[in-house]
């Protein structure tokens, strides 16, 4: 499957999407991303019984810190995805980067830092 | 375990308008265990400042450090070399309310707390805690089959049920466990239930505040 995702997406590989904890999230956003989403296993096939349900817990509290603190919540989002559907891991990437385009960018951002962060990524 | 929970963060955004550089300090005593003042939270709660005062074009400079315990002189006095000349606007305690306390005892600069400590209690499951005590001082659960009629009771009775206990619920809110049932049901248990039948004598409440602040001194711990 040759499928194109757009290249604005960064993947961060974790275990589960159990391990994806609040600060992490916070952490991208503090530091300029755009947007944040965790794709985690379909609900009921997490491998670790239930990392997929935390991390839709942990989203919705960044979703509520995010108000709190005057930025806009659709910024951050759980997405479920079974490993072995490309198609969809691709469809979410462009409706994730479609919808932070609309909200456009971060308040945040600092093009040195985000410069120096996307050379690290790489 | 002494139960708090982290004050909204507006409220913690007013707090710190003037300022622009504070010590955020978090505890690994009770808040860490209750999850509102430890070392993530810090992250978490520093991490947020941040974000909304870069969003205000007024950047906040955060440092975020965690002390063994705050209620306790000897890990208070480790703040010294940091709050020395380092521009600090003011410290912002994590801890139980105590923390704070002891922080403005110690250091000449504002202390603000950033948890409203609630209740001293228990977990009933991840996520969620319970108040079990209120710490009158003078404990006597053991007349009610281990169980507190004064912090679990709505209206701190003695000599219970009220009238409003209903379908094992307290007349306050259905959401609230009737203590009085509950105690009644394991003094069954026990086969105790004969114990409830005098009424308990008025509960001597010099031990609890009626004496202003209360202090316990130990003279085998002094050094
Ligand atoms: S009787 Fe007093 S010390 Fe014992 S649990 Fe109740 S409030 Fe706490
Ligand atoms: S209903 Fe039960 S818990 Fe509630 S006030 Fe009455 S005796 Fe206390």
């Amino acid at each position: 499957m040759r499928l194109n995702y757009p290249p604005n997406v960064r993947i961060v590989n974790v275990p589960c999407t159990g391990r994806v904890d609040v600060i992490h999230l916070l952490r991208a956003i503090e530091t300029g991303a755009d947007g944040v989403y965790v794709a985690g296993c379909m609900e009921g096939e997490c491998h670790f019984r239930n990392g997929n349900i935390k991390a839709k817990r942990r989203v919705l509290a960044v979703k509520k810190i995010l108000q709190e603190v005057g930025l806009e919540p659709e910024r951050v989002e759980m997405f479920n995805v079974s490993a072995s559907d490309g198609p969809r891991f691709a469809a979410i990437a462009r409706e994730m980067t479609e919808r932070v385009r609309a909200l456009g960018p971060s308040p945040l951002r600092d093009p040195e830092v985000c410069a120096a962060w996307m050379e690290a990524a790489q | 375990m002494v139960v708090a929970e982290r004050k909204p963060i507006e409220e913690i955004l007013a707090m710190v308008a003037d300022f622009k550089k504070v010590l955020l300090v978090g505890c690994k005593g009770c808040v860490t265990v209750c999850c509102a003042g430890g070392t993530k939270e810090v992250g978490i709660l520093g991490s947020a400042l941040r974000i909304a005062r870069k969003k205000q074009g007024n950047p906040l400079e955060v440092v975020e450090h965690t002390l063994e315990r705050q209620c306790d002189p000897e890990y208070v006095d480790q703040l010294a070399p940091m709050l020395a000349g380092n521009g600090f606007d003011a410290v912002l305690s994590m801890a139980c309310s105590v923390g704070p306390q002891f922080i403005a005892k110690k250091y000449t600069i504002p202390v603000y707390p950033m948890l409203n400590t609630t209740f001293i209690g228990g977990a009933l499951e991840h996520g969620v805690w319970a108040e079990f005590c209120q710490s009158c001082g003078n404990c006597i659960i053991h007349n009610f089959g281990g169980l507190c009629p004064i912090a679990r009771c709505s209206k701190s009775l003695m000599n219970g049920p009220c009238g409003g206990s209903a379908n094992k619920k307290c007349e306050v809110s259905p959401e609230i466990d009737c203590i009085w049932h509950l105690i009644y049901d394991r003094m069954v248990e026990l086969g105790q239930l004969e114990k409830l039948r005098p009424v308990f004598p008025i509960k001597d409440w010099s031990t609890s505040r009626d004496g202003g602040p209360r202090k316990i001194v130990r003279e085998d711990l002094k050094l």
